[in-house]
Order: structure tokens, then sequence, then C-alpha cells
């Protein structure tokens, strides 16, 4: 185990030293302070605490890594991560997980607005609530919300499936509510395992793509 | 484009301590905008006195004299009270014992050249260019006492960097008004409350946003309703703070892409763009820490 | 060359049709035939057009500008004998591995996806042939493109399409993309025809589909959070790579001082003329500004900040020949960038299709539809046997071809204003041929010192 101590080492020298760890590695950060970019470019299997608050981009891009941040995250938490695990223990701020193209996202309070933006193929658990615009254009991949959703979820969605526990504030353009089918009970049963979540399928609603914005057509053009 | 930092103390036993914990939440939001920076500070025994009027004006080499101003205001001063010029870092402040319009008047007419950054019985508003912690330091921020605070460090975006655009926009008596964002139909707004007799100072988007509120509140708005109000004219992006002789209050526009994030406990209530303004509060971990939801007003008083 | 008398004896060809003059017809200039078009298009469809190719409308441009060779005053250099330098480094700012250019003419971000594979292997050879770089675009890198670039610039755009770390560290540069000439403040657009399989992949798309892409950035909004996002993207390549900041053409003043204060290493500025993919028509004609207004702007906020020179100004927009390339430069650019002009120099809108694009309701010199990907010249398509009409060889030496001649002008022009690098080009090297170019580009109207809109000039 590293250990980094960001009130006297600074953030560049933590991602050099992650860059250049071989898998299997293990690194602490201590006072991370809301600091930006911690943990940026992952590129190995190996493992992150960060022990306190996060800012922007924590995780960024990660890359195999299993990165727990045990606190809260600011903007775009795993924003564009490939593959790995990145656990907030706390609450994350906007656009969090957005682009990502894979690997497990897990946030165990409330995401704020635009919680899996663009979504590439990434699985994103929130054991809270989530903001408004969230799953905004999501292409691929699953987001499980414990909570509640805010106003225009999943609006211009693709061929990403979101599981809702809680109330839907509205749905966005082309989202709708869908069947729950054993493959999605058992889908989701494996999410919430995989995010060490309690909790039974049957209580999740389905939503998804009614894929009527997938050609434009001159009767939906107020949706655009 | 900027970062905010707002402090409201409710615990009075923190009050000697604003300008220190200021401080650091400043330290911390400098990267969001090196240009410039402002300050207000209320209720600081110091600065202020209550049933004085104090007028904050831009720059430290301003040459004011009490007896110009007081030869203006001979028949509203009581008997035997004089204005009071005193200089704090990039800032002189004036006070006497008159209405704030009064005196204003008298100043402006004295000394057509100074530019009015804060105004009332309860707040100073400090604003220059330059590094924000430089800014802070030449004010003596660290040592202050006060019950409520906003910083901002601003990055211009379409206005040119000088004292005069930086934030707090303070246009009314005690009311402060800071913004992350930009407005995108700031020009009309102005037109139409130049056409209601509103002036200018500056060519700021930020000060169309404190002329308006200030005109809402003069119409009878109370502060969440002047800021409803202004969510149904202003176009555009913004995280706004906006600090009365009592209460603070923040809103963000209903797209909300500019960051904001509120920690709270029983003892003080603080707004900063970013979680590391926050981190060295007393007590911060146990505190309540959430995003402003979009469009919602929110208020606190003291 | 021979000269031949006409012959006489051939019949004289018949008389023209009575011209609509002739006829006492008028056409409005208001309603005018494009336009009637436009509105009978709309009305049938119930969608606005969507096209490429950038605006067409006339605006002012490098046209409208003149060179002051030297005579006595000043000393013209000797052409082919005495050196002219065009090298270029961009990104010293910050980055620990600029690029270094040998022309400052490179190739701009357009899209795998808009773009043939064929097309970008093309733009791909023409540029590593002379030593300049070319640029990815919305959809990813694809390995025919980065192993044919030996300086490629992986765009980092709203939509993040095939966005990923490992692209990131080949990379030679970034480059951040907050709008194009074409729509500023506008976002992307690609046909189903388009999207392929292999497109699709690439872009975690269904097959097929229209595609949309955010005019905004997911994760970051505004110069504040910019400065973050570089920060970030730094941070991942270890400080190594360029950041470049690419701005469409509209408050460029504002953007270019908000992207150095954000800490980018080159600002790349857009005029409306640029663009080459698909977007809605009234987005291209009426939004942005010319390339030639936009240049002084982008300069004056570089030198107001001490920064001219030390953060490159890469221009793009209309550029086709090397007195664009000197104009653009002699106004403060660093390099520029070309891209309708590089895909001419492909084949695009040859006379040899003219039969297909007639075909296609168009005409050689007018085919603009890169979205319907039936492009005849196997460019903009995705088409696989439309593609195979592309030689990406033989493309990539029209590439460098063009490219050298555009240097060789740039290099003539500078030579014959005394200057021993294009880098030396300046303001006061050029005269304007009208009012309006005189006060966008902020030099005299030729014969006179008179900058319109300047103070302190004038009779």
């Amino acid at each position: 185990m590293e250990t980094f101590d960001l009130k006297v080492d600074d953030v560049r020298a933590l991602n050099k030293a992650i860059h250049q760890s071989a898998n299997g590695r293990s690194f602490a950060v201590e006072h991370p302070g809301g600091k930006h970019s911690l943990a940026v470019g992952v590129n190995a299997s190996l493992d992150v605490e960060i022990n306190g608050h996060a800012g922007y981009y924590a995780a960024g891009m990660n890359q195999g890594g299993r990165i727990t941040i045990h606190g809260n995250a600011g903007v775009g938490v795993a924003e564009n991560m490939m593959s790995g695990i990145v656990h907030v223990t706390g609450d994350a701020s906007q656009s969090a997980g957005a682009t990502a193209h894979g690997g497990l996202l897990v946030i165990d309070g409330n995401a704020s607005a635009r919680c899996g933006i663009s979504m590439k193929g990434v699985d994103i658990v929130v054991g809270g609530n989530i903001g408004h615009m969230s799953a905004f254009m999501a292409q691929a991949g699953r987001l499980v919300v414990c909570g509640d959703a805010g106003e225009a979820l999943g609006d211009s969605i693709y061929e990403a499936r979101i599981y809702v526990k809680g109330k839907v504030a509205s749905l966005g353009a082309d989202c709708v509510a869908k069947e729950m089918r054993e493959e999605h009970l058992a889908e989701l049963a494996g999410l919430l395992h995989a995010a060490g979540r309690d909790g039974d399928p049957a209580d999740f609603t389905r939503y998804g793509s009614a894929r009527t914005l997938y050609n434009f057509h001159v009767d939906n053009s107020s949706a655009y | 484009m900027c970062g905010i930092a707002a402090l409201q103390l409710r615990n009075p036993q923190l009050r000697p301590k604003m300008g220190s914990l200021l401080s650091t939440m400043l330290c911390e939001i400098v990267d969001r905008g090196p240009d410039s920076a402002g300050l207000a500070v209320y209720d600081n025994p110091e600065l202020n006195t209550l049933g004085k009027s104090t007028l904050s004006l831009l720059g430290a080499d301003l040459e004011i004299s009490s007896a110009d101003i007081d030869a203006l205001l001979a028949e509203l001063l009581p008997e035997g009270a004089t204005s009071e010029v005193r200089i704090v870092g990039d800032t002189t402040l004036v006070s006497a014992e008159v209405a704030t319009e009064d005196l204003a008047g008298a100043v402006a007419r004295a000394y057509p050249e100074a530019v009015v950054a804060g105004r009332g019985e309860r707040v100073t508003v400090m604003k220059s260019v330059g590094h924000p912690v430089e800014v802070a330091e030449r004010h003596g921020l660290e040592g202050m006492y006060g019950s409520q605070a906003v910083s901002h460090t601003r990055m211009a975006t379409e206005s040119a960097v000088t004292a005069g655009g930086s934030h707090p926009f303070s246009v009314a008596n005690d009311l402060c008004l800071v913004h992350n964002g930009s407005f995108s139909n700031h020009a009309s707004v102005r037109r139409e409350l130049k056409r209601l007799g509103v002036e200018f100072d500056s060519e700021n988007d930020t000060e169309v946003g404190a002329r308006y509120v200030a005109h809402r509140l003069q119409q009878g708005d109370d502060l969440e309703t002047a800021l409803v109000n202004l969510g149904k004219v202003l176009d555009g992006f913004y995280t706004l703070v906006v600090t009365t002789a009592d209460s603070m209050a923040v809103v963000r526009d209903p797209i909300a892409c500019k960051p904001a994030i509120i920690a709270e406990t029983d003892d003080w209530v603080a707004m900063a763009s970013e979680f590391r303004a926050l981190a060295e509060l007393p007590g911060i971990e146990n505190a309540r820490i959430f995003e402003p939801e979009p469009g919602r007003v929110y208020t606190w008083s003291l | 060359m021979t000269l031949t008398a006409p012959d006489h004896t051939q019949a004289v060809p018949a008389l023209a049709a009575p011209s609509l003059a002739e006829l006492g017809l008028r056409e409005s200039a208001t309603f005018d035939r494009a336009t009637i078009a436009d509105i009978q298009r709309a009305a049938e469809t119930g969608i606005y057009d969507i096209r490429g190719w950038g605006a067409k409308r006339k605006v002012p441009h490098f046209d409208d500008l003149l060179f002051l060779g030297a005579s006595m005053s000043r000393y013209p250099l000797e052409g082919y004998r005495e050196k002219c330098g065009t090298d270029v480094v961009l990104g010293g700012r910050y980055a620990s591995k600029p690029l270094r250019l040998e022309t400052p003419v490179t190739i701009a971000g357009m899209s795998f996806g808009a773009l043939s594979a064929n097309a970008k292997e093309a733009l791909g050879r023409g540029a590593s042939a002379v030593g300049t770089s070319t640029t990815t675009g919305d959809g990813g890198m694809t390995p025919e493109e980065r192993g044919q670039s030996k300086h490629l610039v992986y765009q980092y755009l709203p939509s993040r399409y095939g966005m990923n770390p490992d692209d990131l560290r080949k990379a030679d540069a970034i480059e951040v993309v907050l709008g194009q000439g074409a729509k500023p403040g506008g976002g992307g657009m690609l046909l189903g025809q388009k999207i392929t399989e292999r497109v699709a992949g690439m872009r975690t798309l269904p097959i097929g589909i229209d595609q949309r892409s955010a005019c905004r950035h997911p994760d970051w909004t505004g110069p504040d959070d910019l400065e973050i996002k570089i920060a970030e993207l730094r941070e991942i390549t270890d400080w190594e790579k360029p950041i470049y900041v690419k701005i469409g053409a509209s408050r460029p003043y504002y953007d270019t001082a908000l992207a150095v204060k954000s800490g980018a290493d080159v600002v790349v500025l857009d005029g409306m003329q640029g663009g080459t993919a698909a977007t809605q028509q009234v987005f291209i004609e009426n939004v942005g500004i010319p390339t030639l207004a936009a240049i002084p702007q982008a300069v004056q906020a570089l030198q107001e900040l001490g920064m001219h020179r030390k953060v490159q100004l890469i221009v793009s927009g209309g550029i086709r020949t090397g007195a664009d390339v000197a104009k653009a430069m002699a106004l403060g650019a660093d390099a520029v960038a070309i891209g309708t002009a590089a895909l001419i120099a492909l084949g695009d809108n040859n006379p040899r299709y003219a039969a297909e694009y007639a075909k296609l309701g168009s005409a050689a010199g007018f085919y603009d539809d890169f979205q319907d990907g039936r492009d005849p010249a196997g460019i903009s398509t995705q088409d696989p046997e439309l593609s195979a009409r592309l030689d990406p060889v033989a493309g990539g030496r029209r590439i460098a071809n063009y490219l050298r001649v555009l240097t060789m002008e740039a290099q003539t022009i500078a030579r014959a204003c005394g200057k021993a690098h294009l880098h030396n080009l300046e303001p006061e090297d050029l005269v304007a041929l009208t009012i309006e170019s005189a006060a966008m580009a902020r030099v005299p109207l030729a014969g006179t010192s008179w900058v319109p809109g300047a103070t302190g000039t004038g009779f």
C-alpha cells in the first residue's frame, strides 16, 4: 500500500505513480479535500482508496482499477470509464458516469443531475435518488436507481436500460416504462448483487427507448 | 464564469472567525476565476455601524475629504455629526448618519468618478482586480468578524476585467448578488430596466441580475419571490447567491449546469461552487451536504 | 500549343432559346429560385434542409485582401534559393511533447463515419508525406488513420463517440471541440444511411439510426469547468500532449481569451465558411462570422494576454490557396487547417462523376449532400462500392501534392514580402479591396491609410 497525503503530495505525483504501476498494487489517498482529477487514467488492475471527498472527474477514464471514494464525489465521477469498479460511499455530483463505456459505478448515496448522460455500456447502481436529465442520450449499459428519479429521465435514450425502484418525476422524450421479463429480473438481481445491495428486483420498473426517434418522422418533430 | 463561496453563521460564537473561515473557502475557488475578486461582509463592527449608512467605494486613492461631503449634507446630518472616510485595502468607506441615498447623492456630487460598490448599514463590499488571495489579504479578510459573507472569484466572460465588473453587485441597501454562469438575454432586460428608470454602473450581465432583484424587491417582492421572477425573465445559465440584511438565498437555473453545493449545520449554512471550498468548515463531517435542485429558490435567515 | 483558324464552313449553331429576361420575366431577389425550392422542399418534407460544405453565401474573405510586395523600400527574397521557413511548433505552452510540423497547413477534423475509411487513410498519408497533422472527428480513431498519420490530433467532442483512454494516449495532441464554424452552438448529425455496422460499433449505436450529437459537453460547461477538464486530460496523459481548444467563430475575442485562461496550448478558430459535415442549412448560413472577421479579434485577445505566438492560433474556414494561407498568417494565425479543400483535392465534386451527380439531383461543383452517404467520389460515404473508388495511396499523393502547393504558394508570397519565415508576415503587409474587408481584417483600404472602425486613422 502506497500512501499519498494530498496535504503534502500533489495530484500529479499521485497520478503518475498510479500510471507507472503494475497490476495488484494498491494506493491510499489521504486528505483529498475535494481536489480534482484524483486517480484518473488508471490503466491496470489495482486498488485506490480515496479517504475523503473528491472533486471533479475522480477515477476518470478508469480501465481496470478498483477505486473507492470514502465520501462524496464531484462532477463527472468515473467519466468515460472503460472497465473496473468505482465505488462512492457518499453522494455524487452531476454527470456521474458520463459517457462511460464499461465497468461498474456504485454510488451509495444520491447522484445529482445528468447521472449516466450519454452512457455507452457502463453499469451504474445508485443507492439513493438521481437528479434531472439522467441517462440523457444513454446509448448502452444499465442504470439502477434504488430511490427516485428526477425530471426527464432517459430523454432521447438509445439502447440503455434503466431500472427505478422509487418514483420518476417525469420521463424524457422517447423513454417509456417497459415490462419486467425474467431476463430483466435476473439482470437486475445480478447488478444489485454486484453493487452489494439487497432488494427485490420485482419492486423495480424498467424503462427504455420507445425507439420512435431513431429515424426522423415529421410527426415527432416537437421532440427534437 | 467564476467561483463562489458564501457563509452564513447562525451561531454568534463563530462570528469572530468569519474572516478566517471565508479566507479558507476563497483559497479553494481561486482557480475558477483568478482575474479579480470581491468580498461582502455583514455586521462587522469595525466596518459598519447600525444607524449609520456606509458606502463602499472602489479604489483607495480617491482622496475623498469628509469636509466636502459634510458641506453637501449640512442640512441632513444630526447636530455635531460628521461623515467619516476610511481606507480598507483597495476600498474607500464613507459613512454618515443619513439615509444611504442622501450619502450616495452627496458623494456623487462631490466625486462624480467614485463608483459605489456597496451600500447599507450592515454590509461592506470590497472588490479589486488581481489574484483573489491577494485581494483578500489587502483587505484584511482573515481577521474579520461577520454574520454573513460572500466571496467571489471571477473569470471575466464578456466584459472587462475591472474592479467594477467584479462581484458582488450591491445595488440596494444591504443587498448583494454574485453569479456563476452567463445570462443570455441580459441586454434586453437591461433595456427594459433602463426604460423603468434604473441606472447601471457596468456592462456586466450580473449587474442586470442584481438590478432586477433590487427592482423587484422595491416593487414589494420578498427575496424568494424576486428570485422566482428573475427565473421567468432572465434566460441562460446561472447559479446565484443573494444576501440581504438578514438572509441568504441560492438559486440555479432550470438546466443547472453550473456547479453549486450547499452544506448546512445548526451553526452555519455555506454554499460554494465546489466541495473543496467547504472541506475545512468546522463540523463539515456531520453537515447536511446537497446540491440545490434546478429552478428552486433556497433561503435562510439569520 | 498549336493555334488553328476557325473553320467557317461548319454550320452556325442554332440560336439559343430566348433568355428569361428577353421574355420579360424577372426573378425576385427576395424569392429567388433557390429560395422557392427551399420553401417547397420544407412544405413537402416537414424537416429543415441538411447539407454539408459550409456557408455558400458570399461573405468578405481573403480574396478581398492583397499583399504589398517588396520593391524599393523593402527587399524581396530570391525564390527557390533563399530560405523561407515554414515549420511551426504547436503546443509548447504546457505540453512536454509539442507538435513540430514542417508546414503550417494542417488537416481539419473530419470523422470516420462522415468520411470513408479510405478517405481518412488518404488524408493521413498525404499529411504525413509533408510533415503535417491530421485530425480525427466525432466517432473515434481508426487504426488505419492512426497507422497512416505521423501527427494525429484526437478530437474530444460532446458525444464522446469512440472516446477511450488508449487512443487518447496514442494521440499526438488532443483537441477539445466546443464548436465548429458551420454551427457554433449546434450539435452534430449523422443520418442512418451512414451508420453502418462498423460506424455503429465504434459509436455504440444501433445500426442505421439517425445519430444526433449533443451541443454541449456532458460533464462541463463554461471556462471555469473547462479548466478542470483540461487538467484532467493532462493528468491522464501525464502532461505530454498539447491540448487544443476549437471554437466556432462567433465571439472570438472573448472565446479565445477564455480558452487561454482555461489552459489551452492551442486555439483552433473555425470561421463560418468552414464545415464539411452535414448540419441544418439554416444554421450554416445564418450563425457565426466570416473567417476574415474572426482572426483579428482572436489575435487581439492573444496579444492583450501576452500569449500571441505562445498559445498558437490555427485558423480554418475557407482556406483554398497558398495566398489564403499567407493572408491568415499575416493576420496573426500560426497555422491553418483545411477541410473542404482537402476533400476537393481528394476528388470531391470532380466533373468526372458528372453523370452520377446528375442522378442524385446535383451537379459537379454543387454536390453537398454529404449526409446521404451516396458520394460518387467515394469520400463522404460508408458504401463499400463507392468507397472503393477512392484509392487511399493515390488519394494520399493528391493530398500531399496539394499541401505542397499551398506551402510553396505561401512561401512565394512571403519571399516577395521580404520574409525568411512565414511567421514574419504581418498585418502591415496587407491592404484591403473593400471597405467591408478593411473593417473586418483591420487593414487599410488599398491606397489609403483608412481602417474603417479603427480610432486614430483616416483622413
